[in-house]
Parts: structure tokens; sequence; C-alpha cells
């Protein structure tokens, strides 16, 4: 009977990350931009015009992370001027560490000196999360989903998602914060006992994504609590959110 | 049919001017619906209303799978007063769900209609005074019943939505499933401008693990209406994309069905399955869900020789692999025990609510959109629907194990016959180092639209039809745009399954449809 257990088994191997720190992306993967110094005031505004959410300033030209959907239609229009990385350490703790210049070309990094010291102090060594979509389009939750398995397995590090808010030290939001869902965010967020974090995955959440105008939207919520960590993308990499837990918790 | 009480369209997508599509007066609209409806394979895509100047257009687009054609057909309505209208729902209960979202947004009457409720909030609707908290749900008073709420929020990193069960015991009566959480007011975000690359992004986001189909829907729209002509090669790449999708969440949901049996190794071996085949889509655009892939006239990640010879080396290893686990999954008695017979869905039943996609296929219904309007590479592809009769958790189950067989062999085939095309289009280098790209010699984000025109594209997304249809004005521009994920019919599929069931056997039937909740909120 076990025989054909035993294959499959040899077969699926050993399907873990071993090192979550040091796992790269392959080149195409759409990451951290880089613009270049040489980038002049008219490209800067006709990308500007192209993005489809506002996402790059102008004086000198900038991308916000916390906008972009990393569609990378802003390279392809100039390709050398801007280069998406494959950097996928993407997640900061204060919102205008996500806003990328031109010129820069440094790794985005969590500045712990805003790192609130509970944090550190009761969730370094297990942080069990309660995840709300607030009309979150299902890929960044599939993600979400995918940080805890086979192959990212946050739980090696006593990082997990719960059931229960009760049970909960933090909220991952998703999704740009519908109307229709506002409530039900704000119950959820009552019901974890503090101290909480939370924390905003996707760019959706972050800045409205491409629905940042829509009248069916209410992100009044993110604007009455202090968020704990902004981890961009569309959706988020499980190494980016996995990744940005263990920055925010103090971990190697 | 001879006569000209509709129009119909043999291509898939196809643009038919808003003048040829004939009105009818209501009684002759109703009794013409019940004749499509007393035919074979006859369904309902879509039914929705058109504000016009001073009326209100209703556009009902109907599929006749076996003559392969599309056929539209429409009546129009004082917008004073409002209108009120026998409801079609009364005869043919697939309606029930346009009349109800017809209702909501503009507060038409349809007298007769048995379960005229919200469909999901949205903004803007006719009568904005009762809000998620007011949904009128169905109660049966009794002794020895009792009800149980679940959600919006759920146990595991899901969407929202609410389920109201009816028990006796542990016997479910009824379910009723209220849905609206996600709104985020997609269509009308559609028509608010007139960008096809912020159009494009927003088909992608209208339900995340169906970037390719809605993506691909919508590109259909785009391509007819501008009148672009797409290569044989650009449409085998659109298809190699939606069945990679379609793969990667057939075995994902193989992994949840065992999750929910507790069968802990069906579900890490399909997990890391899974990720094979979402990675391949990563090495090809950058993205695991595909999101970029696909947009309208042409493509930014061309297939070159590397990505087809991973794509092809990747499903044989997954194949391999998936069909072995899948032998030993489908005899062991006791996942056997917990699938066979639970959450059935009845052919009779899959038909009355319209049932599309994989939730029709499972029930006795030859249904597939692949097969009866084929659309991109299928045109040239005869495919044929795999179907199976007993409509519970193991069909449901099965077919998706079939249907992973069925997309390797398309994409094997299509994969054979792809020659690097160059149409409209020249090779630059891209700004991502080692990978090349084409670049359009015309922007395509700003083709004009063929004015005072209907376009209709219809694409089998891994749960079924997919159908969007954009209406334009004198100027070409998108006044309308209506969106129909295959959820919006199957939601109801799921709360007939579970009656006369075990409340504890939900989680099963709920994870054996898979239903998008942003997909029917919009």
């Amino acid at each position: 009977m076990p025989f054909k257990e035993l294959n499959i088994f040899r077969r699926h191997g050993r399907q873990y990350v071993p090192d979550l720190r040091a796992a790269a992306l392959p080149a195409i993967f759409r990451g951290r931009p880089v613009i270049s110094a040489g980038i002049t005031a008219d490209e800067t505004l006709r990308l500007s015009r192209l993005c489809p959410v506002g996402a790059i300033g102008t004086e000198p030209c900038s991308i916000d992370l916390g906008r972009c959907l990393f569609c990378m239609e802003c390279a392809f229009a100039l390709p050398g001027r801007i280069i998406f990385t494959n950097d996928h350490k993407m997640a900061v703790n204060v919102r205008e560490g996500l806003v990328v210049k031109a010129g820069e070309d440094l790794p985005l990094r969590l500045d712990p000196a805003k790192v609130r010291p509970e944090v550190r102090s009761l969730f370094k060594h297990a942080l069990k999360l309660r995840q709300v979509s607030a009309g979150g389009d299902n890929s960044a939750e599939m993600e979400l989903n995918a940080a805890g398995n086979v192959n990212f397995d946050m739980g090696r590090y006593g990082i997990e998602f719960v059931a229960s808010p009760r049970h909960a030290d933090g909220i991952v939001v998703t999704g740009p914060v519908t109307v229709n869902m506002a409530e039900a965010l704000q119950i959820t967020w009552d019901a974890v006992p503090s101290p909480k974090v939370l924390i905003l995955a996707g760019s959706d959440a972050i800045g409205g994504g491409i629905f940042h105008n829509s009248p069916a939207l209410d992100r009044d919520f993110l604007s009455r609590y202090p968020v704990d960590l902004y981890v961009p993308g569309n959706p988020p990499h499980p190494l980016t959110f996995i990744n940005g837990l263990l920055d925010l918790t103090g971990r190697k | 049919m001879n006569d000209r009480k509709y129009t119909g369209l043999l291509t898939n997508p196809g643009t038919v001017a808003m003048a040829e599509i004939p009105v009818l007066e209501y009684p002759e609209f109703r009794a013409f619906t019940d004749r499509l409806m007393g035919e074979e394979g006859t369904h309902c895509l879509t039914y929705f209303v058109v504000p016009q100047e001073d009326k209100y257009r209703f556009v009902c687009c109907m599929a006749a799978d076996e003559n392969h054609e599309i056929l539209l057909f429409s009546h129009e309505q004082p917008m004073e007063p409002l209108p009120s209208l026998p409801s079609l729902t009364e005869k043919h209960f697939q309606f029930h769900i346009f009349e109800r979202e017809i209702h909501e947004n503009f507060g038409i009457g349809f007298p007769g209609h048995p379960w005229l409720k919200p469909v999901r909030y949205p903004a803007g609707r006719h009568d904005p005074s009762e809000g998620m908290n007011h949904y009128p749900f169905y109660t049966i008073e009794g002794e020895s019943l009792h009800e149980v709420g679940v959600g919006p929020v759920h146990a595991g990193i899901i969407e929202p939505g609410h389920f109201r069960f009816i028990c006796n015991g542990e016997k479910v009566l009824h379910l009723e499933i209220h849905l609206g959480y996600q709104h985020r007011g997609v269509e009308k975000l559609f028509t608010g401008q007139q960008d096809f690359l912020k159009q494009s992004i927003l088909a992608e986001s209208i339900a995340g693990d169906t970037t390719v189909g809605h993506s691909l829907a919508h590109a259909g729209v785009i391509d007819t209406l501008a009148g672009l002509e797409i290569s044989q090669g650009l449409a085998i790449e659109r298809v190699v994309a939606l069945e990679l999708e379609r793969i990667a969440v057939h075995i994902g949901d193989t992994a949840a069905l065992c999750t929910d049996i507790a069968y802990q190794f069906g579900q890490v071996v399909n997990e890391a399955l899974r990720t094979i085949i979402i990675n391949t889509t990563q090495l090809w655009c950058g993205n695991r869900f595909g999101k970029g892939l696909v947009r309208p006239g042409g493509s930014h990640y061309p297939l070159t020789a590397e990505i087809v010879a991973t794509i092809l080396k990747n499903l044989d290893e997954v194949e391999s692999r998936y069909l072995q686990m899948a032998s030993k999954l489908f005899s062991l008695p006791s996942v056997l025990g917990r699938f066979e017979g639970t959450g059935r869905v009845t052919t009779m039943q899959a038909s009355l609510i319209g049932a599309v996609g994989m939730a029709a296929k499972s029930s006795g219904m030859y249904r597939d959109i692949r097969w009866s309007h084929p659309f991109s590479a299928f045109v040239e592809y005869s495919y044929e629907p795999v179907m199976l009769h007993k409509g519970d958790v193991w069909s449901r189950a099965m077919l998706r194990k079939m249907e992973v067989e069925k997309s390797m062999e398309v994409i094997r085939e299509l994969l054979k016959r792809f020659t690097i095309y160059d149409l409209r289009f020249t090779i630059e280098e891209n700004p991502k180092s080692e990978i090349r790209n084409r670049k359009s010699e015309i922007s395509l984000y700003d083709a004009s639209l063929a004015p005072d025109s209907l376009a209709i594209s219809l694409v089998e997304g891994w749960r079924g039809e997919i159908c969007h249809v954009a209406v334009t004005d004198r100027e070409g521009r998108i006044i309308q745009y209506k969106v129909k994920d295959p959820s919006l019919h199957n939601w109801m599929a799921l709360a007939l399954a579970v009656r006369n069931q075990e409340i504890s056997d939900f989680p099963l039937c709920n994870k054996s449809f898979n239903l998008s909740y942003c997909g029917n909120d919009l």
C-alpha cells in the first residue's frame, strides 16, 4: 500500500525555500524600480500622464510604490529611463519610504527607529495575524495563503494566520477598503486585543490601486490608526511579505 | 429562425451597430425569449439596461450553443414613469439575477419575480437608503429550526461574503448567500475614461484568480471595437496564458479540497505543483498571476523559444506528478467517502439556474465557450469539453483533473503551431536586461472605437463563461460596460448544493465550486 505514497513523496522532494532572507526571484520579476538620473522634465511629464494610477510624480521624477501596480508600462514607454529590478524586498514602515526618486538605487529598508517598541518586544518570536479582505481581488489573498504553504513556510518563524481576531496580534488588510466592507473591517480590528499591529498588503490597500478614485470606497479606517507595515505589490510576493514581517519584528 | 427578431453574431468577440439590434415590444420580447428558452443549449449571457436620453434600452444577449451564435435583441421603455415589467424569471429562473441587478440599479419593477433581492448594494444604486445590514433574509418559523450566520469575515484567508443557514439539527434546509462586500465600482470605472491601459488593468483586477480570463475578455472587446487584427501567434499566446491559469487554479483547488477533508498529503503535494505552474507564468511575464500579460491588440511579453521550452518541460513534470497524486486521491476510501454524493446539483437544477462552466459541466451540461463560441486560438482548434453527470463534490474534483489534462493537451498542440509572429510589431531592447520586448508601432492605448456600437466578448475562464459587453456613443466613447463573471450564475448552484446536507459539509461544497466574491460584487 505505501509504495505509491513513497514514490509521490520521493518526487515531491524538498519544497521549502531554505533561506527566505537570501532567496532571489528571476530577473523578469517586477520589483523595486530604478529611475535614471538623466530623465528629463518632458519625459517625466509624459510618464506621469501615462501612469494609470498617478504613481509617477514630477520634480524630481518619482514612483510611489504605494500606488504603483508594477504594470511596467512606464518602462516599456521609455526603456533605459526606468528599470524594474527583481529586488522583492520592498516592505517599509513609513509611507514616504515607498517613494523611489530619480537617481536613487538603494534597497528599500524599514526604519527600525520608527517601529513601536512593543512590536519587537512582544511579537519577535510569535506573531498571529488575522486577514481581512476589504475589496481585494483574491490575488493578494492567495499570495498571503502561499506565504504559509509548503514552499515559503512562514510558520517556521512562528508567524501564522489565525481564524479568530481574538487569537490575533494584528490584522493584515488587502483591497482598497470598500464602503460595503468598512464596518466589518472596523469590527474585526476592534475584536483584536491590544497591543496590535496593522499591516497593509498590496498597492490596493496602501493607495487604493486602480480603484483609488472610485466612489465605492471608504478608506477612513486607514486614517484612524497608525500603520505598522506597508507591503507593496500587485499582488505582493510572499517573499516581500515575509521579509517585511521579519524586518518589522526585528528578526535576522 | 428567419424573422428579424434578433441580430446574430457568429464571431466571438463581435461588434454590432446598436441600430442593428431589433427593438421589440415587451410582450413580443417575452414571447421570443420563451421561444429561445425552449431550444436546446440556449441560455442567457447577459441582460442589461443602457440608459439613453429619455428612455431605457434593455439589451438581451443569448448564446445558442448548437449554432455557435450569439443572439442580440432588445426592448425600450420610457424613463418616466419608472417602468414595471412582468418578470421573465417567473418562467425562466436563470433571468433572476439579471432582473435583480436591473431592479437594484434603476428601481425598475418586475412583478411576478419570486426573489427580487439586492445583488451587491452598488454605489449609485437606485435606493441608497438601505445598506449592507438591511438584507432581507428569507426566514422560516419553527421550534426545531435554528439559523447560523457565517461571515462576512471568514476563518481562512478568503474574500468576504455572508452565508445564512436555516438548519434542522445538523441538516441545512436553506442557505442564502448575501454578497456585495467586495463592491469596488468596477463597471463605472470602465466608462469614466477612455484609457485602454487603465481599463486593461481594471479588467485584470476584476478577479485576481482569473486575471488572464478577464483581461482576455476585455482585450477582445477593444480588439473588435477598434478593428484590430489579431495574428495567429498572439491568439496562441493568449490561449496558452489562459490554459496555464486554468491548470494552476484547478491544481490549487485540488489541494484546497484535500485541506477541507484533512488529507494533508494531497494538500502539500498539490500546492507544490501549483507553485511550479504559477512560477512558469512568472518566468514568462514577471507576475505569478499573469498581470500585465494580456493587452488589447498586442503583448509586451512575446513567447520566446526558451519560454516555450520551459513551459513544455514544466507541464511534463507537473502532469506526471499530478496524475500520480490524483490516482491516489481518487482511490482512497476516506476521500471518496467525503466526495461522493456530497453537495449534489442535478442537471435539471443546473439548467434551471443557467449554470455555466465547471458547475454546468460537472452536472451533465455540455456548456463550454471554447467549444460553442470559440475565441482566439480556439477558432482553429476543435475543443471538446469534458463532462460528468453526478453533480457532486466528486464530479467537481474529478472534472478539475480531467480539465488539467485537456488544457495540457491544448497548450502542447498550440505551441507546436506557434511561430514567432510579427504584425505591427518591432522587436526592441527590453527595459529588463536579457529579456526582449516587442513594442507596438501604433499606440494601442489610443485606438479609436466604432461609434454607436455594441461589442461582446466571451471567454471560458477556469470557472466558466466570462462575458464582457461594451456600448459606445456617437464619438466611439464607451458609455456602458457590463462584466459578467461566471460566479454570478453559479452562486445559486452552491445554495442548492448544500440543501439537505450536513452543515459541516458546507466548506467542502463551497471549495468544490470556489466561486468569486469580487467577480460577483464588481
